[in-house]
């Protein structure tokens, strides 16, 4: 069994070029003052930019841009991004889980923020090549 | 006093949406605010060399497509009346028959797969069959929401 980790910096101008990028302007992504207001720590990443690091993760595993076949994630805790040049750190760890009856490869997936899992249930399926 | 969404919105879809046509610089930019720097998203060259007709989409870019045109037709249907303050993304689900290529033309037909109920709160799954303006199923994406209950206190 493999397993592999990655560790990804997010700071604050990520989650702005991935507001861009993806068209999810919520200000819960941006705003301290907003995001505050509505009972959060401060601002948070997106959920699905967390997801996007996931992929990465994935697709370097499989050795491939075009191998997922699916990918699912629940997200269970928010990543706060404080406003410093470090901002902080999420990490992902891929491991393999056996095979689908397709034959495709089957991957347990975590992520990681301050020791915290902000994912559960994340996992894939990657075709081989 | 509140009102659970209404379950006869299981099974619903909406009209087909207005075909999104996918730029290679939307790939491009959106393969870079992830960070993501596989030749084959950036450089149409290294894509046909495995096979596609133009650079290739990281796995969760239909999301650019399904966030809005979901949020659009579903969220914000009166007739539903979810209360958007109140949503968190629960999870995300993608499965794919191919990757997106740029210069595809994309359909989204949107469907309310499930709403349910527990401890106050409504969890409600929707899915978008993104499919070409031919017809070809190219990714299927299941969000669910989670609509908080009112007097939820953490």
């Amino acid at each position: 069994m493999t397993t592999s980790e990655t560790t990804y910096r997010v700071t604050r101008a990520d989650l702005v070029r991935y507001a861009g990028a993806s068209g999810d302007f919520n200000p819960i992504h941006w705003s301290e003052r907003f995001a505050t207001g509505v009972g959060l720590p401060g601002v948070i990443a997106h959920g699905m930019f967390t997801m996007a690091l996931v992929s990465r993760t994935v697709t370097a595993w499989a050795g491939a841009p075009d191998a997922v076949v699916e990918l699912s994630v629940r997200f269970a805790r928010p990543v706060p991004v404080p406003d410093t040049d470090e901002g902080t750190e999420v990490v992902v760890t891929v491991s393999e889980r056996g095979q689908t009856d397709e034959g495709h490869t089957k991957l347990a997936l975590t992520a990681t923020c301050r020791g915290e899992k902000v994912l559960s249930l994340a996992q894939a399926v990657v075709r081989k090549r | 006093m509140r009102m659970p969404l209404d379950q006869s919105f299981v099974g619903r879809s909406y009209p087909p949406t207005e075909p999104y046509v996918v730029g290679r610089e939307k790939i491009r930019e959106f393969a870079r605010a992830i960070g993501a720097t596989d030749r084959e998203f950036h450089d149409p060259e290294a894509a046909r060399a495995i096979g596609y007709p133009d650079v290739i989409a990281p796995a969760t870019f239909p999301i650019v497509l399904t966030m809005a045109s979901s949020h659009q037709q579903i969220v914000e249907d009166p007739e539903l009346g979810i209360d958007y303050t109140r949503v968190v993304h629960g999870d995300q689900k993608f499965a794919y028959a191919r990757p997106i290529v740029a210069g595809d033309a994309l359909v989204c037909v949107n469907t309310v797969e499930d709403i349910t109920s527990r401890g106050g709160h409504d969890f409600m799954t929707t899915r978008s069959d993104v499919r070409t303006e031919a017809g070809e199923t190219v990714v299927t994406v299941w969000a669910k929401l989670v609509q908080r209950g009112k007097e939820d206190v953490a």
